[in-house]
């Protein structure tokens, strides 16, 4: 049903929207920070790493800097909860909104092209690869890597005074844990990975636009919650592992919904198909629940 | 030791709320002490607390934990030297983490925490044998996650989150209130074991008069936001709810009317 490029398409987005569902995974599901930042960081990022590129910055270190700015908008976002006490979800729409203008300022007009540029992927094209199948063994790398430190880190002692800080803050406190710095630390760690992947995204998709953030938040929740349901969250590991299954399935989803002539559906609908995936993924738990339930009475 | 000296702090200042909490309290707990706190609703007792913990700010008055003042620090600074288990035998843990990973967290109370592992080989002999003092099993369901533990079982690790790092002095609010008789009962004769073992400092605060006089070794009561007594030693001895009754009118020249300090 699916052509190969546009199979590999599907893998190679939903790998970048794996590293977006990291950082909505630390800012909703590890901190309960409801974060909306993720739509001027991702843009953000990109819009760094497309400049500095075009600067004849190596690509990587354009890269790590995308992933400082978006910590930077992060540390933003929190500093406004936690120093001036503005609601969480309010704070992070007042970053997002400002960041529109701040990626205006930085790229200097709408949008850079890099399609002539040295990229990260540039180098990975010598290789004995197919064209299309380039970006995904690179990404499937970064998201490997991006995994297992923050695995790590989440089981650390900082890493476990984050999770109590999102539990339980009354108790972090009370042992001792900076729940403010462990806010500005977590929000700043979610949208450093989402920076990463908009500069990620810049450079396979040969282009940065100050547009291109829009409905991120949402695509990253989709994962996020999607790959929940796939896979049981039980461990940091398994949610980890959940927000890059979530991704994947969640673009090959709407690559094949796109591609089924006979569901007449085309691009302008993405957003519908959106809206209907993350409802059913979060319905599709509960009913699944209640169906095993009623099967298991059954034999009783 | 801890020393508190004429704390004021009103809620709601300036509005029809306004409510007086603290009106000059003053209490010095010395160092091995158990002191047992009782008074009725509304005398300050739960505020008294949260002020030593650092969770409200006083308005005015001093706090000082062993030599250091304390009054403006927020309560992660004070938890070095401040251990707590609440009233709320939910608030204590968290239930997402493993029962290692709670007492991982307890043991680095007010210490550093830098990116090492958490969960660290050389704790587990110590979480297993000080979980095995509990009597519950529980030195064998290190992994298991804290939500699976009943309200008691949760409020025994919470007593032996508090006392797995040395504390100048340990707060106990109404930490039995929320439990069965029998639980109850169980955890407060934990409470008093540990804290004899360990010759801890303890503050705990109890609604009921029978328990204030059974455990610890001094007992001061809260009335209005001030100590309206304090006995300890030969004095306290032998005394009985009605005695403490008689003692509490003498002072004050009130009829205490709430029946639960009465019934408790």
């Amino acid at each position: 049903m699916l052509s190969n490029i546009a199979f590999y398409g599907a893998i190679e987005t939903g790998l970048i929207y794996g590293l977006v569902a990291f950082g909505i995974y630390i800012s909703f599901r590890v901190l309960d920070f409801p974060d909306l930042t993720v739509d001027g960081s991702f843009p953000l990022g990109a819009a760094v790493a497309a400049v500095l590129i075009i600067e004849g910055v190596n690509p990587w270190l354009a890269t790590g800097a995308a992933v400082i700015a978006g910590m930077g908008a992060g540390a933003v976002t929190a500093l406004l909860n936690v120093k001036l006490n503005i609601l969480n979800l309010l704070a992070s729409i007042l970053t997002m909104i400002a960041l529109y203008s701040v990626n205006l300022r930085i790229m200097g007009r709408p949008n850079i092209a890099l399609l002539t540029e040295e990229t990260v992927l540039t180098p990975w094209y010598n290789l004995d690869l197919e064209f299309h199948q380039v970006p995904v063994v690179l990404f499937t790398l970064v998201v490997l890597v991006g995994l297992v430190l923050l695995w790590r880190f989440m089981k650390s002692e900082t890493g476990l005074a984050m999770r109590a800080t999102g539990a339980n803050p009354r108790m972090a406190r009370a042992q001792g844990i900076a729940t403010g710095a462990m806010i500005v630390l977590g929000v700043a760690l979610s949208n450093g990975l989402v920076g990463l992947a908009g500069a990620l995204f810049a450079q396979s998709q040969g282009a940065a636009d100050v547009t291109m953030g829009v409905g991120v938040i949402v695509i990253g929740l989709a994962s996020l919650i999607g790959g929940e349901a796939v896979l049981t969250p039980s461990s940091v590991v398994r949610a980890l592992i959940a927000c890059v299954i979530g991704a994947i399935i969640y673009r090959l989803a709407i690559a094949l919904a796109l591609n089924a002539d006979f569901l007449g559906l085309q691009a302008q609908d993405l957003n519908l198909i959106t809206a209907v995936l993350v409802t059913l993924a979060i319905v599709l738990p509960g009913v699944r629940t209640s169906v095993i339930a009623r099967l298991t009475r059954k034999k009783a | 030791m801890i020393t508190a000296t004429d704390l004021t702090l009103t809620f709601g200042k300036g509005t029809p709320l306004e409510n007086p909490a603290l009106r000059g309290m003053s209490l010095t707990v010395n160092q091995g002490e158990f002191v047992t706190v009782i008074g009725s609703n509304g005398a300050g007792k739960s505020t008294f607390l949260n002020a030593l913990a650092g969770e409200v700010m006083v308005d005015s008055g001093k706090i000082i934990v062993d030599n250091q003042d304390v009054t403006k620090l927020p309560t992660y600074k004070r938890a070095g030297s401040v251990a707590r288990v609440f009233q709320d035998p939910l608030a204590g843990t968290c239930e997402g983490l493993t029962i290692e990973e709670n007492l991982a967290l307890a043991i680095k109370r007010g210490q550093r925490r830098g990116l090492s592992a958490a969960v660290k080989g050389r704790y587990l002999e110590q979480f297993k044998s000080s979980l095995a003092s509990l009597n519950l099993g529980l030195e064998n369901r290190l992994g298991d996650k804290m939500g699976l533990l009943s309200g008691g079982q949760r409020q025994a690790v919470s007593l032996l989150m508090a006392s797995l790092t040395p504390s100048a002095i340990l707060l106990l609010d109404e930490h039995t209130a929320a439990l069965d008789p029998k639980t109850a009962s169980f955890v407060l004769a934990l409470t008093t074991q540990i804290i004899e073992q360990q010759k801890l400092t303890a503050l705990m605060v109890t609604h009921s008069m029978k328990q204030a006089l059974e455990v610890g070794d001094r007992t001061v009561m809260l009335h209005q936001g001030q100590v309206v007594f304090d006995i300890a030693g030969k004095d306290r001895e032998g005394l009985e709810v009605k005695d403490l009754l008689e003692l509490f009118e003498k002072q004050r020249g009130l009829e205490i009317t709430d029946d639960s300090l009465l019934l408790g």
